[in-house]
Order: structure tokens, then sequence, then C-alpha cells
């Protein structure tokens, strides 16, 4: 651990935290409409589509829109795969995927997972990149925030069971949100020297002899909305750590933040919603403290170099260097890859394959609690108030009272949802992992053995399952198992989260909305800031630690026991 | 008041008898079904034990299946044992009122307009609107309305109150209980309850738990566990396939210990008997909750409706001051005060007497040949009449008029206004036909209560007063005592009117009262709580009876609600938060075969594997009951405000149920080492 690397992730912190506040503010009155600079083209949106934007949805049509809109997509997403070859903008005459890769894909797309089991170089084209993948990127990053919004109002609302309208929502925060942001910081790639290019694959004649060739494309602005919409999904198979990606350090902090910065906007925006910004800052708090948490947690383990290497004489850095970027260091590497976890982000800028034990069960814990270190856009803020609501369940008895989170009841309705949400994350990442490392379609997609062949095999259900899609990688993605074994968990770990989710704030925004008294559960203090923390480790956690004991503790005892496999 | 129940022990010996043969009995299978968490175990005692006898059969070391399978075992038989010593608690209560559950012969009148002429018919047979005598050592035969007559009744069999109780038709004191009996004269009742569901039968089963359903919060608490379950269900299961892919076959005794020492078993034991428990602890402040919804209300009541009369003053009227009008000097006031209130045999004309002896140490007695004049309610006034000197004391009209002053002097009424305008009740005295002052006479607030108030606003909770007092009065009481809010000149329409809009604020209402006209707002009322000597219409109305009749009452009954959430949030609090440091018992034990490396995990130093495990299962067993009695008695309920209510408990049950098992499963392996158990 170095004193540049402790001032890179204090730096990160800063700019991260720092921006979220007045994007959360500039969120909260996009959702409010407030924002209305580019109100002609919203205008003209409407009109083409039919939408009243002021009509409310009950949260039933919230959903249904929602899904509706999803299973267009996929459907859309498909046939794109499968038919590129057919499409314009493909330079390289890539062919059409296999059924089950573009099921995969469009699954993973459409639920803002972004888990590639295709190798993007050689199996999908710049045109499907651009119209079938980077439109996704900006879809599903919009109704995840829009979810957010929805359960938003289900606090602002009282005895009412609208929660917004879902086409004004997504409209909305497409237009001010998403697109504006995605321009300026693709324009900034552009000018760190990311290729934004319609041009085929560039062809090189190396100083060594030979001939190579140089995967470019239109990059530089999938790049931006990528890491902003925590989709992840990366233009070229090593993500962002490819110098194309992810040139500079500059890129690599501007793309670190971006990933994080909406999660962290959200619950100011959630402050600002309700009118009182102490509840976001908790919230914030929490989000901030698991992640500095992990972050520091993994660079710590990344800073022992390997046993192993260090008995071969070949470990010459301060710390494991293997599978990161020299440019980057250890602290920007690991910060990137539990940023992205802490997120549903899917990118990486080192792999994590690579990483020390310990630093590789960071980010599968990430991932396992949740993803609410912040979370993905909108997915991290409602998962992270399922949370609160349980905690306000569990110990808000311990008040004499029926438990209530901002002036809602929380009673069994709530609780059965919820309980009903984490169970099918839980039911995927545990029943995934336990088939794939007994059954032999299963052991046929891993390549690696011992503790480590299992933690690769943890790390694919869990990011599956979390719609995180980074992966780490050592296994066979394209198989029959996997591809629609991750594709099923992807559609529930998102949809069969997501609809209880909007259920719970339905149900929460028909209740009346009860005046705080001084016999109120505070829930807008450190002692609430930490119970939450608390609760998300128990509740979110603990029923993923034998399985996490087998695989990245147990190698981690392993490898300094000198054993390997 | 004599508290029946309270003579109960925490562990009494007949009750503990009783329930541990009971705990046997809950054992089966679809009993248990209610209770998810402890069904589960269940099973997986029984798989144990299948599992346990085939390794004996197969001459393979059964040992530790076996052990394991015995503490699973207990697991279950703990938590039948502690929600049967809770039922156990309200039946010695429900033994006692059985007991005046005696078939009587009734005498049933066939013509209305001949009372005395009846037909001996045996209770059990009696309708619902039969007309019965009840004489002079007869027992009522069943819940009735008195259509005749006046009559001391003895409802000790219900109230535990051995002074009998006046019983009349009309008015608010017109129902009877059946099962009470009447001590003088004779009534006619009309029978207002079927035989099997009089207030005595239901109160029988209320206390014995038979009519006990799941109350909302329970229900929601009872789907976290079971989610908690069944999450950790696949957590176990699917260790079973892990555990193959690293090479260690895991088995059953082994899964079955970590699954149960993860799901919230303790609180899923304690559940139920917490529940009953609270019921049990308002029957010991003898009210009787005709649910546990209503118990559970009671600690969610955001307002709490009062009345003024006997909750927040004592009452009546007494005197409080006095003050003489220019050349009369307080004592002579005083002694003239006394001397004219000899006649006065109400509460406020003794009030007089006991005031003037206790502020100025004078005894007044009526000198011989005096003629006591003695209060009535036509004039108002009482006095005494001495050779030439006649008093007068009473309402400063009625005094005016009897001395014939029409223009009183200025010193006189602006004394009058300044009681008038404190809430007070001004009363004039003369001698002849001179006004010597006014005395004040005021509702007294009882002591402690600015101080019970003060609390429950810590607690989040708004006290309105309800009085048929006029504005200003009811205005001076009130902030005397403390209250947030008054009704006054309230009409039984203005205190329903008063709780709707309460409610629709979202707020939970209680209440207490007796009076048929208060039925309307009882039923509305979250928390109503009916008075025992009140109509039957108010008792049939409220959630809650008070057989004590105390208004007063309705601040201990939410402090009871409270505590029986609280109760429930701390032990599922303390039960969650062990799984933590019981994972460091288990999981290097059943993975340490797999990788060796996995013994630094073993922070406590757990001498084996085996020990590892049936230690940690033992202190799952063992904290059940051990928590018996606090479930029993309940986390007692501090007003000091929510946040500290949380820090404080949050400190103990969360922090220490991390804590509590680190030192208990380590305590339990010392033992289990010494006497060379599987280490």
């Amino acid at each position: 651990m170095t004193v540049s690397g402790w001032a890179y992730i204090a730096l990160i912190t800063l700019l991260t935290l720092g921006a979220a506040i007045p994007l959360g503010l500039y969120i909260a009155r996009i959702l409010k409409g407030q924002v209305r600079f580019l109100a002609p083209v919203e205008r003209g949106i409407y009109a083409i589509c039919g939408i009243n934007p002021d009509r409310p949805m009950q949260w039933q049509e919230y959903t249904v829109a929602l899904l509706l809109l999803s299973v267009i997509h996929v459907v859309i997403l498909y046939a794109i795969l499968r038919l590129q070859q057919y499409l314009p903008f493909n330079p390289q005459h890539i062919g059409g995927m296999s059924p089950r890769l573009a099921f995969n894909t469009a699954v993973s797309f459409a639920t803002n997972t972004n888990w590639q089991a295709y190798v993007p170089e050689a199996q999908i084209s710049n045109g499907a990149q651009m119209f079938g993948l980077c439109v996704h990127m900006f879809v599903s990053a919009a109704a995840g925030i829009a979810v957010a919004g929805a359960v938003m109002r289900a606090f602002t609302a009282s005895s009412i069971a609208s929660l917004g309208n879902f086409y004004a929502d997504l409209t909305r925060i497409t237009l001010y949100l998403l697109l504006p942001v995605s321009i300026v910081a693709g324009l900034f790639l552009v000018w760190s020297g990311v290729p934004q290019s319609f041009a085929p694959f560039a062809t090189v004649h190396p100083i060594v002899g030979g001939a190579q060739t140089i995967g470019i494309g239109p990059m530089a602005f999938q790049e931006a909305i990528k890491e902003f919409g925590t989709n992840g999904g990366g233009f070229v198979n090593a993500n962002s750590a490819h110098p194309f990606e992810n040139p500079t350090i500059w890129t690599n902090i501007l793309e670190n933040v971006l990933l994080l910065v909406t999660g962290f906007a959200l619950p100011i925006a959630f402050g600002s919603m309700i009118g009182k910004p102490r509840q976001g800052f908790v919230l914030y708090a929490a989000m901030a403290i698991i992640l500095g948490a992990g972050v520091i947690g993994a660079y710590a383990a990344e800073s022992h170099a390997n046993p192993l290497h260090v008995a071969a004489g070949i470990s010459a850095a301060p710390g494991n260097m293997e599978g990161k970027e020299t440019r980057f260091g250890i602290a920007a590497s690991t910060t990137f890859n539990v940023s992205a976890t802490g997120t549903s982000t899917g990118a990486v800028n080192s792999f994590t394959d690579s990483y020390m034990p310990l630093g590789g069960l960071v980010p599968i814990f990430m991932m396992q609690l949740g993803e609410i270190a912040p979370g993905g856009v909108g997915s991290g803020f409602y998962t992270i108030i399922v949370f609160a609501l349980l905690s306000v369940f569990v110990a808000g008895l311990m008040v004499g009272r029926t438990p209530e989170y901002l002036g809602k009841k929380v009673q069994a309705k709530e609780i059965k949802l919820a309980m009903l949400s984490f169970l099918i994350l839980t039911f995927f990442i545990l029943v995934g992992t336990g088939y794939t490392v007994i059954s032999k379609t299963g052991l046929s997609s891993m390549a690696n053995a011992g503790p480590h062949g299992l933690s690769e095999m943890i790390y694919a259900w869990t990011s599956a399952s979390e719609n995180n899609g980074s992966a780490m990688a050592g296994i066979s993605a394209d198989t029959p198992w996997l591809d629609y074994g991750l594709g099923t968990a992807m559609l529930f770990g998102r949809f069969a989260f997501l609809i209880p989710v909007l259920a719970i704030a339905g149900s929460l925004a028909a209740k009346p909305k009860l005046p705080a008294s001084s016999g109120t559960f505070p829930t807008d203090t450190v002692l609430f800031t930490g119970l939450l923390i608390g609760v998300i480790i128990i509740l979110g956690g603990l029923q993923f630690m034998p399985a996490d004991t087998l695989g990245p503790i147990a190698e981690h005892f392993q490898l300094f026991a000198g054993k390997t496999y | 008041m004599t508290q029946n129940a309270e003579q109960i022990a925490l562990f009494d010996r007949a009750i503990l008898t009783r329930a541990a043969r009971d705990a046997v009995l809950k054992l089966n299978p679809r009993t248990l079904m209610r209770n998810p968490v402890i069904f589960v175990t269940e099973v997986v005692a029984m798989l144990t034990t299948v599992v346990g006898i085939e390794e004996m059969v197969h001459g393979r070391g059964a040992a530790f299946s076996l052990a394991v399978a015995v503490w699973l075992w207990l697991t279950v038989l703990f938590a039948t044992f502690a929600e049967a010593m809770a039922e156990g608690r309200g039946r010695a209560r429900a033994e006692s009122l059985r007991r005046a559950r005696t078939d009587t012969m009734a005498k049933l009148i066939l013509d209305p307009r001949e009372p005395h002429m009846f037909k001996p018919t045996p209770a059990p047979d009696l309708h619902k609107g039969d007309l019965v005598l009840v004489e002079t050592g007869d027992l009522i035969p069943s819940d009735g309305e008195i259509v005749q007559g006046i009559a001391s009744v003895n409802e000790s069999a219900i109230t535990g109150e051995s002074a009998p109780v006046i019983r009349e038709s009309g008015g608010d004191r017109s129902a009877v209980t059946g099962g009470t009996q009447v001590v003088s004269d004779w009534l006619v009742v009309r029978i207002t309850a079927e035989q099997g569901s009089t207030f005595l039968d239901r109160m029988i089963a209320l206390v014995e738990g038979a009519e006990r359903r799941k109350t909302p919060n329970e229900i929601a608490l009872d789907i976290l566990l079971a989610g908690l379950t069944i999450i950790f269900l696949i957590a176990v299961v699917t260790i079973v396939p892990l555990g193959l892919y690293s090479g260690t076959n895991l088995g059953v005794a082994v899964l079955a210990a970590l699954l149960v020492c993860l799901i919230p078993t303790t609180i899923g034991g304690l559940l139920s008997a917490i529940g009953i428990a609270g019921m049990d602890r308002l029957i010991r402040f003898n009210v009787i909750a005709t649910s546990g919804r209503a118990v559970e209300a009671a600690g969610d009541v955001d307002a709490l409706l009062l009345d003024k009369t006997g909750t927040i003053t004592f009452g009546n009227r007494m005197a409080a001051g006095i003050y003489p009008v220019p050349g009369v000097t307080e004592r002579e006031l005083a002694q003239f005060s006394a001397m004219s209130s000899l006649g006065d045999d109400t509460p406020e004309g003794r009030s007089i007497v006991t005031f003037v002896r206790d502020r100025f140490g004078l005894t007044v007695q009526a000198p011989d040949g005096a003629t006591v004049v003695p209060f009535s309610a036509n004039t108002r006034l009482s006095g005494l009449d001495l050779p030439g000197q006649s008093i007068r004391k009473g309402a400063v009209d009625s005094v005016l008029r009897a001395i014939g002053v029409t223009e009183p002097p200025a010193a006189f009424t602006d004394a009058v206004r300044r009681v008038a305008g404190a809430g007070g009740t001004p009363l004039a005295v003369s001698v002849d036909h001179r006004l010597l002052g006014v005395v004040e006479l005021k509702d007294i607030v009882k002591p402690d209560i600015k101080e019970r108030f003060a609390a429950l606003r810590r607690m989040g909770i708004r006290t309105v007063m309800v009085t048929g007092d006029n504005r200003i009065t009811a205005a001076a009481i009130a902030a005397e005592a403390g209250v947030d809010d008054v009704i006054a000149e309230a009409t039984p329409q203005d205190k329903l009117d008063y709780i709707r809009k309460m409610q629709a604020e979202g707020r939970l209402v209680a209440m207490c009262g007796d009076g048929t006209n208060d039925a309307p707002a009882l039923a509305q009322a979250d928390v109503g709580v009916a008075m025992q000597t009140g109509t039957q219409a108010a008792r049939e109305a409220g959630n809650m009876i008070d057989l004590d009749s105390d208004p007063t009452k309705l601040i201990e009954i939410v402090e009871i609600g409270k505590q029986l959430l609280i109760t429930r949030g701390a032990l599922t609090t303390f039960s969650i938060s062990n799984d933590i440091s019981k994972y460091f018992a288990i999981l290097p034990a059943i993975f340490v075969g797999a990788y060796p490396g996995l013994q630094a995990l073993n922070i406590m130093h757990l001498s084996s594997p085996e020990s590892a495990i049936l230690s940690a299962v033992i202190f799952n067993a063992i904290i059940i009951v051990a928590l018996v009695p606090l479930a029993l008695r309940g986390v007692r309920f501090r007003a000091i405000g929510a946040g500290a209510l949380l820090r404080r408990n949050l400190l103990i049950y969360g922090l220490g149920g991390i804590l509590a098992p680190f030192v208990g499963i380590k305590a339990i392996d010392v033992v289990l080492h010494a006497f060379h158990i599987f280490s």
C-alpha cells in the first residue's frame, strides 16, 4: 500500500461523493418533471408515442409497462444479434450469433447485466453494438432509475396508489440525464484518444514483422454510457483494461466516477423528493461505508505479493501485479473492480481471476450483498430501500411500536415481498453454482480445479443473478448450460426482484403517511446507518458464507499453506 | 383489588409439570406446522434420528448423529415447552374463573307482568331474551341486562374485588354478569348471551389462549422467519454439491446441525410464548383483552383520550382557597366557611371543613343552641343559625338571593370572577346580610399525573382530556395536568368525531369508557377499554375490559403493549445476530476435512470438529430455555424516547447477540472436552 495509492482512492471518493450531491438534487428535479430544457423534444416524443405524461399509474400498470418494454427489447435485440450479417455497419462481416448466445446476450443487455458470453471483436458487428447493445445501455439504465423514482414516490404519497408515469420517467431520465452526461463524457473520451470510428479494423505492420489487426469502432460514446448506466459491456473483450477503452489514468478516473456517481446520487435525490435530506444521507453513508470497506479490503489483499511468486523469485512488485495494467497500478485497479461490483457494472480494468483469493472475495461479496454500495443505477437504490425496510422491521419493534419507515408502516405484505425477492437471488446463486460444480454439463464449462474453480463459478452465478455482468473468467461461458442457465438467472435476478419491489412501492404508496413523533423509530441517525449495514451483512451476505468459505476463503488459506490446484 | 394471577410465580411447580407434559404433546407435527421454524427443526431432527439409527444398525459410529439428534429434539421440546409454560399461566387464571361458572338453576319468568312467578330452569337451557328472577343468595345464571329492581351484587368471581357493587335497571350500571352473586334484594334480568358465549366463557377462552390467533405483527414476523429459514435451507442444501466438489461428503447430522443453528430457532421457539405472556401481563393488571391484536395496537397508540374525572382529577371539587373581602381576615372567613359547611354533607362541603382544619388549624363545631341549615339541591346552600346570627355558604346567586343583596361590593365580584376565570367554582359566604368573601372549589389534579403525561409525551403519545366542563374550567385543568389537547363540553358525538379525525391523520387512538353512549367511540377507537362496571353495550364495544374499572390503567395498558413489541423485537434481533458467531464454530469444523487451512478460522479454538458442531447445537437449544423467563416477563419498557431505547436495546440484544454464542459455545466445548466427549 502506497501513499499515491491512498491518494488515488481519496481522490475517487471525493470526486464521486462530491459530484453525487448536485447530481442527486438534479435527478430529483428530473423525476418531479421540473427540468424542461428539452421540452419541445420531450413533447414531440410524447406526441409520437401517444403518451400522456401526467397520467398516473398504479404499480401494476407501471410494472406491466416496464415488462412490456423489456420483452419487446429482448425480442428486437435477439433478432439483431441473429441477423447482424444482413444488417449495416458490419465492416468485418461478422456472422449471426447462435440462438443460445443471442438469447444470453439479449437478456444480458436488457437486464442491465452486460454479461458477455461472446467475444466482441469476433462475434458482434458495429451496427449491433450501436443499435442493439448501446440502446439497451440507455434504456435498461433509464428503466432502473425510473423504478427507483417510483419507489421514492411511494414515500411521498399518502394513501394514493399512484407511482408516476413510467413512460414519462423513462423519457425524462434518458433526455435530461443519460444523454447529456454521455455526450459530454464521450467527447472527453474521444479527446483522450478513445476511438469513435466506423472504419474496418486497422491492420498494422509492426517493426518486428508480420501483421496485426487492431479492432476499432464507435467506442467512445458507448464507453460513456457503459459506465454511467452501470452497464459494463465492453466494446472489446478486455473491457476497460484495454488501452482503447480506457487509455489514461484520467479516463480511468472519469470512468470510475461515472459508474459510481448515479448510485450515490439517488439517495440524495430521495432525500430531496421526500423533503428530508438526512434520510437520504443515511443511505448514502451506508453505501459509502460498505464500498469503502470493500475497496480498502481488496487494496490490502492485493498489496501482498503472491507467496508462490515470491518463492519463485518472480515478484518484483510491491504487491500482486498479475493481471493488472501497469499504467493503473494496484490502487486504481482494485478501486475500479470493487466499484464495478459494488454497482451493477460489468466493467473491469484488471483481471479479477488473477487477484489474490481474498482480493477476489471482495468483488464476489460486494455483489452478494445485493449490489447496494452504491448499486446499479436505480437497482442499488431500491435494493437498499428493501434492506432499510427489513432493518426497520427487525429492530423497529425494539422501540415498542409497529415498525414504520418514513411514516409508512412495514407490515406482513412488505415483508413477504422483500423476502421473496431475496429468496430468488439466493436460489439462483447457490443452486446455479451447486448444480454446475457437480454436473457433467456444468463441469465441462470449468477450466480450473479446486477452490479457485469454485470461486469462478460462484462469481459467474452471482454476477448473472445480481445483474452485474463482470466475470472472473476462467470458464467457458458460451456453453448451452451457462448460456441458458445464466440467462435465466439474469432474467429472474432483474424482474423477479423488481416486480416485488414495485409491489412494495404500490403497497406503501397506498398507506397513509403517519406523522413522526418522539416514539417513532429514528431512521436518520448514525445508529440507523450502523444498523442498516449490519442488516445488509447479516440478511444479505450470511447465506453465502458457506459457499464463499469453500471458494476464495479456502483458496486463501491453502495458498498460504503452499497448496495449489 | 386482588390480583389472582399475580400470585402465580414465574416457575410455579404445578404449571411446570403440566407444561412439561404439554410440551411433549405439542410435538405433533400437525400442531407444529403453525410455527415454520420449529417445524423445520423437527423434520430435521427426525431425519437425523433415522440416519443415526441406520448408522447404528449398520455398525458404523452413530454416536455423533445420535447426539446431534437428541439436541435437535431438545431444541424442539424447549420451544414447545416455552409455549406450554405461557399457556399454563393463563390456564391457572382460567381455572379460577371456571369455578364461578356453576350450573345453577335459574328462575325463568314466564309472564313479565308477574315477576315473582317463575319456573326453575337449568341455566344452560336459557336463551337470549329470556327473563329471569334473581334473588338474594342466587347466582346470576347468565349475562344480562337488568329490567327491574336494584340489588347489590358480589362480582368477586370476575373482578377479584370482594366489596359488592350496586346494580340497577336503567342507566350505566344495568349490566350483570353470569356467575356473579346477588347479596341483597332482587333483580329481573333479561338474558343477553347464549350459553357458551357469555362474558365468563369468553374470558376463559381468552385467558386460556384457545381463541388465540396470530396478530398482524406476529404474522409479519413469521413471514420474515419463514423466509430466513428457506434462504438458509437453500444455503445448507447447496453445501452438499459444493462439498462434493471440494472433496468432502457431508453427513446428514452435520448439515442438520448447521441448518438448525442458522435458522432463527430462538425467536421461532419463543414467539408464541411472548404473545401469550403479553396477554397474561394484562390479566395481572386485571385487564382482559379480547384479542392479541388489541394488545399490540396498545403499543402503537399515538393518542390517549382520557376522561377528566377520575383519571386526571380526583373527580370531586374540593376547597382550594379563600378570598375575604376587605375588612375581613382570612381566619374569620375560614371559620365562618367551616361553620356554615357543617350542614353540608356533600364531598364539596366536607372538603371545606377539612381545608379550614388543615390550612388554619381550626376545628369548628356547632355551638349549643345553633340550628344547622342542611345543604339541599334546591336551595344550593347550607348554613348555621346562631342566636342573632345567620351564616350562609353556597352558590353565589343563591346566597345573594337568600340574604337579599342585589349589588354586591366590587371586591366580592372581583374575587368571584377571578376564581371562575381560573377554572374554579366560587362559593359565597355571608353572615346576616354581609358578604364575607369567596371560597374557591377546584377539581384537584392527581399529584403524579403530570409526570406520567410527560413520560407519555417522551414515548410520542399525545394525551387528550375529555370533559363535560366549560372551556375555561377545562383549559385551566388541562394546563395544570399538562395534557396536549382538550375536548371541552364533550358530547359522545364529539369524542367520536375527534377519534375519527385523529385516525384520518393516521394515528391510533385509545380511550376508555363505561356508559352506553360511550359505545360508538369505544368501538371506533383502536384500543377501547370498557369498564367492568359499565353497561353491556360498552363492554361489547371495547376490545379490552378493565375489571377494576380504573380509567388510569390506560397508561399501563399502553406500556404493556409496548413491552410486548419490544420483547419480540429484542429476541428477533438477538436470534439473528447469533448467526455470525455460530458460523465461526461450525464452518471451519465442517470444512476442515476438505481444506485443513480453514482451521485458522476456528478462532474459538474448539477442541474438535464434532465438539464444535455439537457445542453450537447445544448452545442453540439451551438459549431457548435460558430466555424463557425473559419472554414471559418481557423486556422492560423505559420511557426514554425511541432513539435512546433503540440504542440501548440494540447494544444489549444486537451486540450481545453477536457475542453471547462465542462465550456460550466455548464454555460448552470446554465442558465436553472435560468429559472427553467428542474431543
